[in-house]
């Protein structure tokens, strides 16, 4: 009897066996496929992207193209990429990841000068998402210090987006005052007021959204439009602090496995067609800052005015303000040891 | 293979093939794998490594680990053994339904085990709503890890405990029931005792389980440093700065703790077992 | 671990029966532990998973890439659970049958799967052959995938999952002994006709019964498949994964929904144990 039910098995894996192999098989031969390893909150854009891409290449050259998509917190990407992850293209939250995937050789370490606008084809801001009619009176950065007010933001040692929030704000007091003093002061008190750091942005997201947690978000500004879409008008409104940090998540081709695949002309064309009028205007659709004038223009009603200040300004570099914030025994960790 | 000697000779075949594919298949999924941790925490020297395992956060990180493990097995324990009891000596409809469901943390995916808890006990989730009118927050506190935990490790106890339950012998008890013992000094003066290596097991093992929980913990336990954020955790903060000599070294302690933790219940056991025969 | 001795419909003597207000307090007790941690998770998921309705579960499920992940879900635990059972069969065999030196710590071994943290899990093989690593970049340069592709997540799970046969193996074998193997020994029978007429019949309600948790098990694994995945859609994704990325999509329903076949394929793992314990009754 237990031979039957042996027999019953290994029928069934081998059927199981027959019919998830040949599908796999297929798919990895071939060079007409990319695949392009992003951060967790551009899911929808590069839906949109790929589409349009996909269109555009079929009608230049008759080819069809498939673009796989991997999506994750940016620094998890990057690690990935770096242990073995084939990503063609890299699209991530930030340049300090792309770095590290150049410094084990995968990609030349003057990656972010190969493309326009320090290869970023998009930027974009942290903005405030609040409960509908703002219960708190949260206008400005000051406001999220305040005794009482509950701030939802992601850790920024596990989460791209939450290193931009973190450094929108000690960049912003920093401006204001001129003081790295005071500006540690101010992050000190505004993670006091965080009551859950979530590992990712989207995890974030759902704190706040979902379960209700929290006054105020501090979100990618493509999210936060992305959450009245999702979550409804009626429920949150976005604020646009005055002043807030250019974020300019990079892109990259990845140099080494593009020529293991032959797919660096694909992979070169698929960067580049960002750069375009039509992928620009999916960007804005997408709530992203588009580089390009006009679809910035269409779509300026998005868009509120604030004054950004970029990374350089404040912090040099990605590498300096990783080293001196977020890396273990940086100031990220200082504000919490007592 | 040398350590592995058969101590007396025995007259049953298939020592050596067995033994043979058992050792290379623990080495070839287990061990080397594993070793792997230790390789990489070597290039750091004693000095790096000993700091990385010690900074107040990590320090912080150990402590919530193991504090919620604990009570979560405690409390394995106690719902463990009386899940087990039920269903080995009683009789009731849904029986069948409740015994199989024991095994439903082995099968439903810790994250959405950890997504089900953090909706349910938000504070606009079926429970959190009237806790929360109470005055109790579960989400992202301690309680709320340690809920997540008790989920996790409820069938290691259960399933340590039933088999023993079941073979226990009616005779004891019996014995026990005509020389005047009521059920209470029955239960508490020959069965918990016979019982506990079994519960000792099952909890050992659900609390080994909870130190190094991930998935399900994150949604729920708010991950503020000092308060709220576990070991392993900081082995994925690490990782993401790039840090795998770091994360390295504090899976590492991890699992040296672990490792430990199971030798001395294995020579519990083994002693328990010599004691009773 | 193991199958009831005692069979499900034959409870202990009268004399050992708690009263009956004991029994429906402990009774009572345990159901209200399982409301608490069992059943309100559980109604969660369905009434997400059916929010909106039969015919968009029935789509949600039906996707493409759902469909793929189950499809690699199935392919990572056909290969890892005869693997596992296998292995189980031979630890379980050199650990009762026979005595020698470091049989403790051998045990010991055997358990530290379920004591390592998931993600420990994970990194052990990023670290072992992911392309920083000698290993894997030899292994890279002569195209072989392992990490990041389904060879990494079956062994992924193959870890997690290793210890569940052989642990469920080990007691039972024990407690038979070897007498009956030595029997068949003198009167002649070889080495594998002693296994398959005699240890095997013994134990094969113990193998099944492992065989079906360490599925269930490598169905629901998430913390070390996430680190080894690469999380491309369609090609690494397994279903718990698929859970979590349709959960970040915003997308509720359809991540219950998917999730809700993790909670279907445990009720077969049920189904399956009952009719296992019904056999067993049968036979007995």
């Amino acid at each position: 009897m237990s031979f039957e039910w042996t027999k019953k098995i290994t029928l069934f894996a081998s059927l199981v066996l027959a019919s998830g192999l040949p599908g796999s098989v297929a798919e990895a031969a071939g060079s007409t496929t990319l695949l392009n390893v992003s951060y967790d909150p551009t899911r929808e854009l590069y839906q949109s992207e790929n589409a349009a891409f996909t269109q555009y290449w079929q009608k230049k050259t008759g080819q069809t193209v498939k673009i796989d998509q991997s999506h994750g917190g940016s620094g998890k990407q990057a690690r990935a990429v770096i242990d073995g992850l084939e990503a063609d293209v890299v699209t991530l939250a930030l340049a300090y990841d792309i770095d590290a995937i150049s410094d084990s050789k995968l990609l030349p370490a003057n990656w972010q000068q190969r493309l326009a606008n320090n290869s970023t084809p998009y930027t974009s801001t942290i903005v405030f998402v609040v409960r509908k009619g703002n219960p708190k009176q949260i206008k400005n950065w000051d406001d999220l210090v305040k005794p009482g007010v509950s701030v939802i933001t992601p850790n920024p040692k596990t989460s791209g987006g939450a290193r931009w929030n973190y450094l929108a704000a000690w960049g912003y007091k920093q401006k204001q005052t001129g003081s790295a003093a005071q500006a540690k002061n101010f992050i000190k008190a505004l993670y006091k007021n965080v009551p859950v750091l979530d590992t990712g942005a989207r995890g974030s997201t759902l704190t706040f959204a979902q379960r209700g947690l929290g006054d105020v978000l501090l979100a990618w500004e493509n999210e936060a439009h992305l959450i009245l879409k999702e979550f409804g008008t009626d429920q949150f409104e976005i604020i646009a602090p005055p002043v807030s940090i250019l974020a300019e998540p990079p892109v990259a081709i990845v140099d080494k496995n593009v020529d293991k695949h032959g797919t660096r002309k694909l992979a070169e064309a698929y960067l580049n067609f960002l750069y375009t009028p039509e992928a620009q205007e999916i960007i804005a659709k997408n709530s992203y800052r588009p580089r390009n004038p006009a679809a910035l223009k269409k779509y300026a009603a998005n868009f509120p005015k604030i004054k950004l200040f970029t990374l350089g300004e404040v912090f040099g570099n990605w590498r300096s303000a990783q080293k001196t914030h977020f890396n273990d025994g940086g100031v990220f960790d200082q504000i919490y040891t007592p | 293979m040398a350590f592995f000697q058969r101590k007396r000779r025995n007259i049953l075949p298939g020592f050596g093939l067995s033994m043979g594919y058992t050792v290379f298949y623990l080495s070839a999924i287990v061990i080397v794998p594993l070793s792997m941790v230790f390789i990489n925490t070597i290039p750091m020297g004693w000095e790096p490594f000993f700091s990385a395992v010690t900074t107040p956060r990590v320090l912080a990180s150990y402590r919530v680990s193991f504090s919620t493990a604990l009570f979560a097995a405690v409390f394995d324990a106690v719902a463990g053994l009386l899940t087990a009891w039920v269903l080995v000596r009683y009789r009731f409809p849904g029986k069948q339904f409740l015994d199989a469901l024991v095994d439903l943390p082995f099968a439903l995916p810790t994250a959405v085990a950890g997504i089900c808890f953090a909706t349910l006990y938000s504070p606009v989730g079926w429970l959190g709503k009237s806790l929360t009118s109470w005055g109790l927050t579960i989400i992202n506190t301690p309680t709320g890890i340690i809920i997540a935990l008790i989920f996790i490790g409820f069938p290691f106890v259960v399933r340590t405990i039933q088999p023993v339950l079941e073979e226990l012998e009616p005779e004891i008890e019996e014995a026990a029931h005509c020389l005047g013992a009521t059920r209470l000094q029955t239960f508490s003066k020959i069965l918990l005792p016979h019982l506990f290596p079994a519960l000792l097991t099952g909890a050992t093992l659900a609390f080994a389980r909870g130190i190094g929980e991930y998935g399900s913990v994150i949604f729920i336990a708010g991950n503020l440093p000092m308060k709220t954020e576990i070991a392993p955790l900081m082995i994925m903060s690490k990782l993401d700065q790039f840090d795998y000599n770091g994360a390295s070294a504090v899976a590492l302690v991890l699992l040296l703790i672990s490792f430990s933790m199971l030798l001395l219940l294995n020579a519990v056991q083994e002693w328990q077992q010599k004691e009773y025969r | 671990m193991h199958p009831p001795k005692r069979t499900p419909g034959n409870p202990a003597p009268k004399t050992l029966s708690d009263p009956k207000p004991v029994q429906i307090v402990l009774i009572g007790l345990t159901f209200l532990f399982f409301t608490g941690f069992i059943f309100l998770p559980l109604s969660l998921v369905f009434s997400q998973a059916f929010q909106k309705g039969w015919e968009f579960y029935l789509e949600c499920i039906r996707e493409p890439y759902a469909v793929e992940a189950v499809k690699l879900t199935l392919l990572t635990v056909s290969v890892v659970v005869p693997l596992n059972a296998f292995f189980g069969l031979a630890a379980a065999w050199a650990i009762t049958k026979f005595n020698f030196r470091g049989k403790a710590a051998l045990k010991t071994l055997l358990d530290l799967p379920f004591a390592v943290s998931p993600v420990v899990a994970g990194l052990i093989f990023v670290l072992l052959v992911g392309s920083r690593t000698p290993f894997g970049s030899w292994l890279g340069e002569h195209g072989i995938k392992i990490i990041f592709s389904t060879p990494g997540i079956i062994i992924a799970t193959l870890f997690v999952t290793f210890p569940f046969v052989a642990r469920e193996l080990i007691p039972l074998m024990e407690a038979q002994g070897r007498d009956e193997e030595e029997a068949a020994l003198t009167l002649g029978a070889k080495g594998w006709q002693i296994f398959a007429k005699i240890t095997l019949p013994n134990i094969k309600w113990g193998l099944l019964y492992g065989m079906i948790l360490c599925s269930a098990r490598s169905i629901g694994e998430f913390g070390a498949v996430s680190v080894v995945s690469g999380h491309i859609r369609g090609q690494t994704n397994t279903i718990p994964l698929h859970v979590e990325i349709l959960y970040s999509e915003y997308n509720f329903t359809a991540s219950f929904a998917v999730a809700s076949l993790l909670v279907f394929l445990a009720l077969i793992t049920i189904v399956l144990k009952s009719a296992m314990e019904h056999q067993f009754k049968k036979t007995a």
